[in-house]
């Protein structure tokens, strides 16, 4: 057989007769009910995202859940965070300083993220890409911050198995729940500085194709990071409330 | 597609199931490019096609199965003939416990559906020329490999794998009593199956993804084979389910490697008070179990889609209710989220909990049962051929509704108490979750082995191997349950001295231990037949079962790069076309337009219908 001629453009782009489409609640079940795809105009890229955020919603609730659960299992009392969290800045002590400057931090990379969500949409190649950029940067030191947080910790004696306080639980789960979320935000500036990269040298205009995946790219990437960015930002809001705050 | 011209439309019923002037719409989306090969090594090694991902997966989790059956058979010696294998002590016999019920779950069984039948299947079922993505595709079958390689690698680790049965309960499971507990074995468990985990993840992307946004024209969701339906439903619960397994074994990993106290409450081990404290073993079980019981049903959805495929296709006759079929699909998805806590009645929890699971538990029931009348429905007058898959999907019914039998049992909290530590258990899911979605995996086997190498497996082997294994693990399975009865504990070394245990159960304990000898061999036999038919098997030709699905309707058999010719088929009908009266072939194609069915069809109803 002849090898399929394969036309070039990404899926998802194209719209589909919005005129014949039902609104509403109608327009919901004429598009689950049609052939090809579920979700009109959402292309693969970001169907993919979304399930993907799906799937890590469940991790990072397992984490708290996890974490809510030794808190009560646990015999010992459990540390007060606005004590141990607190910062001494010029002789007085402020509870939770860091932390409250670290989610300004992290809320205002969701600003600049999706102001680069959409010059990614006027193709605006320079201004997208320095706004990923100042993404990734405040992105960056919010785990900066979360790295001097972890030596101040460190340094006063908290560890995973146990700490000066209380509840040995305290040390561990802070741990692992803020490691696997500075984690996400690490891999978030990782990607954002790749596709920063990809978007400044004009990878998307020119449809340069990808290095691992021989596929031909476009600004639509943007927003599917973007999706990734929030989600990470709307998770740091539930850790905060729940182990900061708590 | 054959671009037929419209004509009025004739007086007469048209003996057809779909609209004589239907057309499906038009492409919404120019097609995808896709990766060529160019070398043997991106071919067939690093391969981006879902078929030979297919293979790969189907390949490696059928090698690993075979390391479980040999397990299997050394567990059964010990029990059947105590001490004849003298290397059996009690710390391997649970080190062998431990692999064999992992492996079975998790690498073959939840791999060979999903990565195995999932990738074969879902783009050619769905008329895609590849999953949505080919890379990540790729990717996911190397890191699966990488968790059955680390899994393989605890035999040989010092102190061997764990043994702390495969539910890994803390804290004895990285406890020094443990095999493995406190040498590599659970450490080597642990990062293999949070490796598992990540490698699904992106298979699992990738099959969600291509079910919902990569149909072909005309293919509704409602038109979507059954066997999708029960990949995409079992891949969509399985990204749920199984972040609480990552979540536990990461957790336990740090309570292990970091002396983190998640898990571990505090406790003496050998006169020595240890530094753990303050945790909640019964927080795993929570966390083990949101996704354990999901997956008995990723495990069970995919074999009742292909099951329902089977048995419509060599019964010739459409599957019975089809759309009840999908919301039973669907309902036995969402309910099996609610249920976990079944599993821990005996772990002391709270009456008012108890009775919770056990209504939601019971509740399953009624879309289990909706599917199981629905297959005998659709067998009834059915033009039965008793082939191999068909025999096997027989099998699949009644091996079902015997495992469903003894839950229903089970899922009662009084009843369970006293059996829960029992051989009765032991019965119940193997011949729920263990036989009867195997023999779906054997019955699928032979159905698409045509289609996957252009020949048809040993018919003569096929029987023998069907007869065997079927009726070999009744007779494995069900002395079992009366075992249990009797009061036979389960996860015991041997049975010692459980003095309440008459002699004669120690019989049928040989008896089982000879037929599982037996089911085993079988299954070299059919190993031996896929490797024999490659070369000497029959010439299938593209459709050799005279299916309606599109994955049988090629232009190439075994299917080509890109599965379809120039242009994607456009899908017209739904995927079980079989006996339509007047039509002028039992099965009418799923890519087959109308008119063309209506031209050629004498227009007297067919008798008896």
């Amino acid at each position: 057989m002849a090898e399929p001629t394969l036309t070039q453009e990404p899926p998802g782009l194209s719209p589909v007769y919005p005129s014949l489409r039902p609104s509403g609640l109608r327009g919901i079940v004429a598009d689950w009910a049609s052939d090809q795809r579920t979700f009109k105009n959402v292309s693969w890229m970001k169907a993919m995202m979304w399930i993907f955020l799906l799937s890590d919603t469940f991790i990072f609730s397992c984490f708290l859940l996890s974490y809510m659960t030794v808190r009560m299992s646990t015999v010992t009392p459990w540390p007060n965070p606005s004590e141990v969290f607190g910062l001494t800045v010029a002789g007085h002590e402020t509870p939770l300083l860091l932390i409250a400057i670290m989610t300004f931090i992290l809320i205002s990379s969701s600003g600049t993220m999706a102001m680069a969500v959409n010059f990614g949409y006027r193709r605006d190649r320079v201004k997208t890409a320095v706004l990923m950029l100042a993404t990734a940067a405040f992105g960056a030191s919010f785990v900066g911050m979360q790295a001097f947080e972890w030596t101040k910790l460190i340094m006063e004696g908290v560890r995973p198995w146990g700490n000066p306080w209380g509840a040995e639980q305290f040390g561990s789960a802070f741990f692992m729940i803020t490691g696997f979320h500075g984690t996400h935000v690490t891999i978030g500036v990782i990607f954002l500085l790749i596709m920063a990269r990809k978007v400044l040298r004009g990878d998307f205009d020119k449809e340069r194709r990808g290095f691992f995946t021989s596929r031909k790219g476009n600004y639509e990437i943007v927003e599917v990071t973007g999706l990734y960015w929030h989600f990470v930002d709307l998770v740091w809001v539930f850790i905060f409330a729940l182990f900061y705050l708590w | 597609m054959v671009d037929i011209p419209r004509g009025p439309t004739p007086p007469q019923i048209i003996p057809d199931t779909v609209p004589p002037d239907y057309m499906p719409p038009p492409a919404e989306v120019k097609e995808v490019e896709l990766y060529h090969a160019h070398s043997w090594i991106t071919k067939y090694v690093f391969c981006q096609d879902a078929k030979i991902i297919a293979l790969q997966y189907a390949g490696t989790a059928l090698a690993i199965g075979f390391v479980a059956l040999v397990l299997s058979w050394l567990m059964r010696l010990q029990l059947g003939f105590p001490g004849l294998l003298a290397f059996i002590d009690v710390n391997v016999y649970y080190q062998f416990i431990t692999i064999h019920g992992m492996v079975m779950v998790i690498y073959l069984i939840t791999a060979i559906f999903l990565g195995g039948f999932g990738n074969y299947l879902i783009p050619l079922m769905l008329g895609a020329r590849d999953m949505a993505f080919p890379y990540l595709n790729m990717l996911s079958y190397w890191v699966y490999l990488l968790a059955v390689l680390m899994l393989v690698a605890s035999f040989f680790a010092p102190g061997g794998p764990t043994g702390a049965g495969w539910t890994l309960y803390p804290p004895q499971a990285i406890l020094s009593g443990t095999p493995g507990g406190q040498q590599s074995g659970i450490l080597l468990m642990l990062i293999s199956l949070i490796l598992f985990v990540a490698g699904f993840t992106m298979g699992g992307l990738n099959y969600v993804v291509t079910v919902l946004q990569g149909r072909t024209r005309g293919m509704t969701l409602m038109r979507m084979p059954l066997t999708v339906w029960g990949i995409f439903t079992a891949t969509v619960m399985a990204l749920l389910a199984f972040p609480a397994l990552f979540v536990a074994c990461v957790m336990m990993l740090f309570d292990r490697l970091l002396g983190t106290s998640f898990f571990m409450p505090s406790l003496v081990e050998m006169g020595q008070h240890l530094k753990y404290g303050g945790g909640s073993p019964i927080l795993f079980q929570h966390l083990f179990w949101f996704f354990g019981h999901p997956e008995v049903y990723i495990v069970a959805l995919p074999a009742f889609g292909i099951v329902s495929d089977l048995i419509s296709t060599h019964a010739r006759k459409n599957i019975f209710g089809y759309r009840m079929m999908v919301w039973a699909i669907i309902a036995i998805g969402a309910l099996s989220f609610v249920v976990w806590a079944h599993h821990m009645y005996v772990s002391g929890m709270n009456p008012a909990f108890g009775f919770f699971f056990a209504v939601t538990t019971l509740i399953i029931a009624i879309p289990t049962a909706i599917k199981v009348y629905n297959w005998v429905l659709t067998l009834w007058r059915g033009n039965i051929h008793l082939t191999i898959p068909m025999l096997f999907a027989i099998g699949f019914i009644v091996t079902f509704v015997n495992g469903g039998l003894t839950g229903l049992f089970l899922g009662n909290v009084v009843v369970d108490v006293p059996l829960s530590d029992t051989m009765f258990v032991v019965a119940h899911f193997h011949m729920v979750m263990g036989v009867a979605p195997i023999l779906v995996i054997f019955g699928a086997i032979y159905h698409w082995y045509p289609k996957i190498t252009g020949r048809m497996m040993n018919e003569a082997m096929g029987q023998v191997h069907f007869w065997v294994t079927f009726a070999g693990a009744y007779l494995i399975f069900f002395p079992m349950h009366y075992l249990g009865l009797l009061g036979v504990p389960r996860r015991y070394y041997e049975m010692g001295e459980t003095a309440f245990v008459p002699p004669s159960a120690h019989t049928l304990n040989e008896f089982i231990t000879v037929m599982a000898l037996i089911v085993g061999a079988a299954q070299i036999l059919f190993v031996f037949n896929l490797l024999w038919s490659l070369r000497y098997g029959r010439d299938a030709g593209p459709n050799p079962w005279q299916a309606t699905t599109l994955e049988w309707q090629t232009p190439q058999t075994p299917p080509g790069h890109g599965n379809w010719g120039k242009e994607l088929p456009a899908v017209y009908r739904w995927a079980y076309d079989y006996s339509v009266p007047g039509a002028p072939e039992d099965f009418i194609p799923q890519n087959q337009p109308p008119q063309r069915a209506a031209t050629q069809a004498s227009l007297q109803p067919a008798p008896g219908e």
